[in-house]
């Protein structure tokens, strides 16, 4: 059993120009349980991709700590950004490769089934927007990640594609579980993918309230049941609503 | 397409009129200072004949080779450290704007001088020459490295010389394309005053006694030879280059 214990105290942006600080994160704590899966649910502009940022320790520019229990472990980090980031001058599959180091068949199974398999050599500007985000959704699952941190994955790809992926998603996730933090500001597809959603507050951003999602995995592809769910959190805390 | 317009068609009727224009004038002028497309063609047949071209010529491409390899190797380690550390930049940027402006013949003259007239003195001064243009362009290239994939590199683990040959390497390569092209432009330029203030051979050397001479059939001949080889060299060298690391485009 392992946990990570968030704890950040105080981010801020220094504004070069008239030297003010800008707070963005503040007194924001959180602990992820072991294989849980999180969604963050907060208005764009918020700050959450930079809490993702310090988690992937790209930034290391704040006060407090991320800590992982027990201590010794080097989580393995797969991140999904908002854009794909893939390296436009190597192939699909060189891409995937150099980042994860994942086997053939692991990489042509994952190229299968996200309707990639004929691509596998073409270079990303030859690649739709919404084909990109798919191979660079493959990099982050083919990294086998310990923890797994999602930014708006699924924003622009087509309905039935998002359905696909989302779905390829939790079948991985039951087959090897592992951290999940995904940032939404979808409301249904946060009640739909997780165990607990969290609502975060503009900036400075913290945590506002957190709830468990209720619905057992087996009723979620049930629209009725998301929809009472979420109509219900309306009802329980009213203080959503002015967040979406 | 038309047969006549075919790029190859036309780059040859384009050569064939400048030298039709070129032999029009020769005659119509009738001097010794402008001859004949034929006398020149004559001249460097003879020349290559008998040795002398082919000797100066090396000789010549030897220097520049040499000194092109240092001042690119020297100019993108120094120009990737610049464009990485503001510091460094904030500190050396005097140094490089007193280099860039100091006249190349300021530089080959100290050179000797200093040193003798001595073959590494005429390498270290057209180095010296070249090493600030190298580096302007690669910190230029080393600013404009995109932040976003150098973050993907690190979340993902890619280790320093993976980082080096994946992320940066690719992003730097039009750069070093451009320093690579107006390297060897500046640097062929520099060797033959190089040559003809202190060295006893090379295209610089010669040029320099034709000069003497009133040779002028000669300076073309000579003159001919060089572009032909450093056409050359783009041709078959830096194109390919270029179009291989190009593929990935649209």
């Amino acid at each position: 059993m392992n946990q990570l214990a968030i704890n950040i105290h105080d981010k801020f942006y220094l504004n070069s120009t008239d030297n003010t600080r800008k707070q963005v994160i503040k007194n924001l704590e959180l602990t992820l349980k072991n294989n849980e899966f999180v969604c963050l649910v907060g208005p764009s502009g918020c700050g959450k991709t930079t809490l993702l940022n310090i988690l992937a320790k790209l930034d290391t520019q704040f006060t407090g700590t991320i800590e992982l229990q027990p201590k010794h472990i080097e989580p393995r980090v797969g991140y999904i950004f908002q854009n794909p980031r893939l390296l436009p001058w190597r192939t699909v599959r060189e891409n995937i490769q150099l980042a994860t180091g994942a086997k053939t068949d692991v990489l042509d199974f994952f190229l299968d089934s996200m309707g990639l398999a004929d691509e596998k050599d073409s270079y990303p500007e030859h690649l739709s927007l919404g084909m990109s985000r798919r191979v660079s959704i493959i990099r982050a699952f083919a990294t086998d990640p310990d923890l797994l941190l999602m930014d708006e994955p699924f924003v622009s790809l087509d309905p039935p594609t998002a359905r696909l992926v989302r779905q390829l998603l939790m079948d991985l996730w039951s087959k090897r579980p592992h951290k999940v933090l995904f940032v939404t500001h979808d409301l249904r597809e946060a009640i739909t993918l997780a165990d607990r959603l969290i609502f975060l507050s503009t900036s400075p951003m913290s945590v506002i309230s957190e709830v468990a999602v209720t619905i057992p995995r087996k009723e979620r592809h049930l629209e009725m049941k998301i929809e009472k769910f979420r109509q219900q959190l309306f009802i329980d805390y009213p203080q959503i609503a002015e967040l979406l | 397409m038309n047969s006549i317009t075919r790029p190859s068609i036309l780059a040859l009727l384009s050569i064939s009129l400048f030298l039709a224009l070129w032999y029009a004038l020769a005659i119509y002028l009738d001097t010794l200072t402008l001859p004949t497309p034929l006398v020149v063609a004559k001249v460097l047949l003879d020349e290559i004949k008998n040795g002398q071209l082919p000797y100066h010529l090396s000789k010549t491409l030897y220097r520049l080779l040499i000194s092109f390899g240092i001042a690119m190797l020297l100019g993108c380690a120094i120009g990737i450290a610049l464009g990485r550390y503001k510091q460094l930049d904030y500190f050396f940027d005097n140094w490089l704007i007193i280099f860039l402006n100091i006249p190349a013949l300021v530089t080959i003259i100290l050179c000797y001088v200093w040193f003798g007239l001595v073959e590494s003195a005429a390498i270290l001064a057209v180095v010296i020459n070249k090493l600030p243009n190298v580096i302007v362009t690669i910190r230029e290239g080393t600013r404009a490295l995109e932040s976003e994939l150098l973050d993907m590199a690190k979340c993902y683990r890619f280790s320093k010389t993976k980082t080096l040959r994946h992320v940066i390497w690719p992003q730097l390569h039009p750069f070093v394309m451009a320093a690579t092209r107006s390297g060897l432009a500046l640097i062929w330029k520099i060797v033959l005053v190089v040559e003809m203030l202190g060295r006893s051979n090379g295209m610089g050397y010669q040029l320099h006694l034709f000069f003497q001479l009133f040779d002028v059939a000669s300076i073309l001949a000579y003159t001919i030879a060089f572009v032909t080889l450093i056409q050359a060299i783009e041709l078959l060298i830096l194109k390919p280059l270029d179009s291989k690391a190009q593929r990935w485009r649209r």
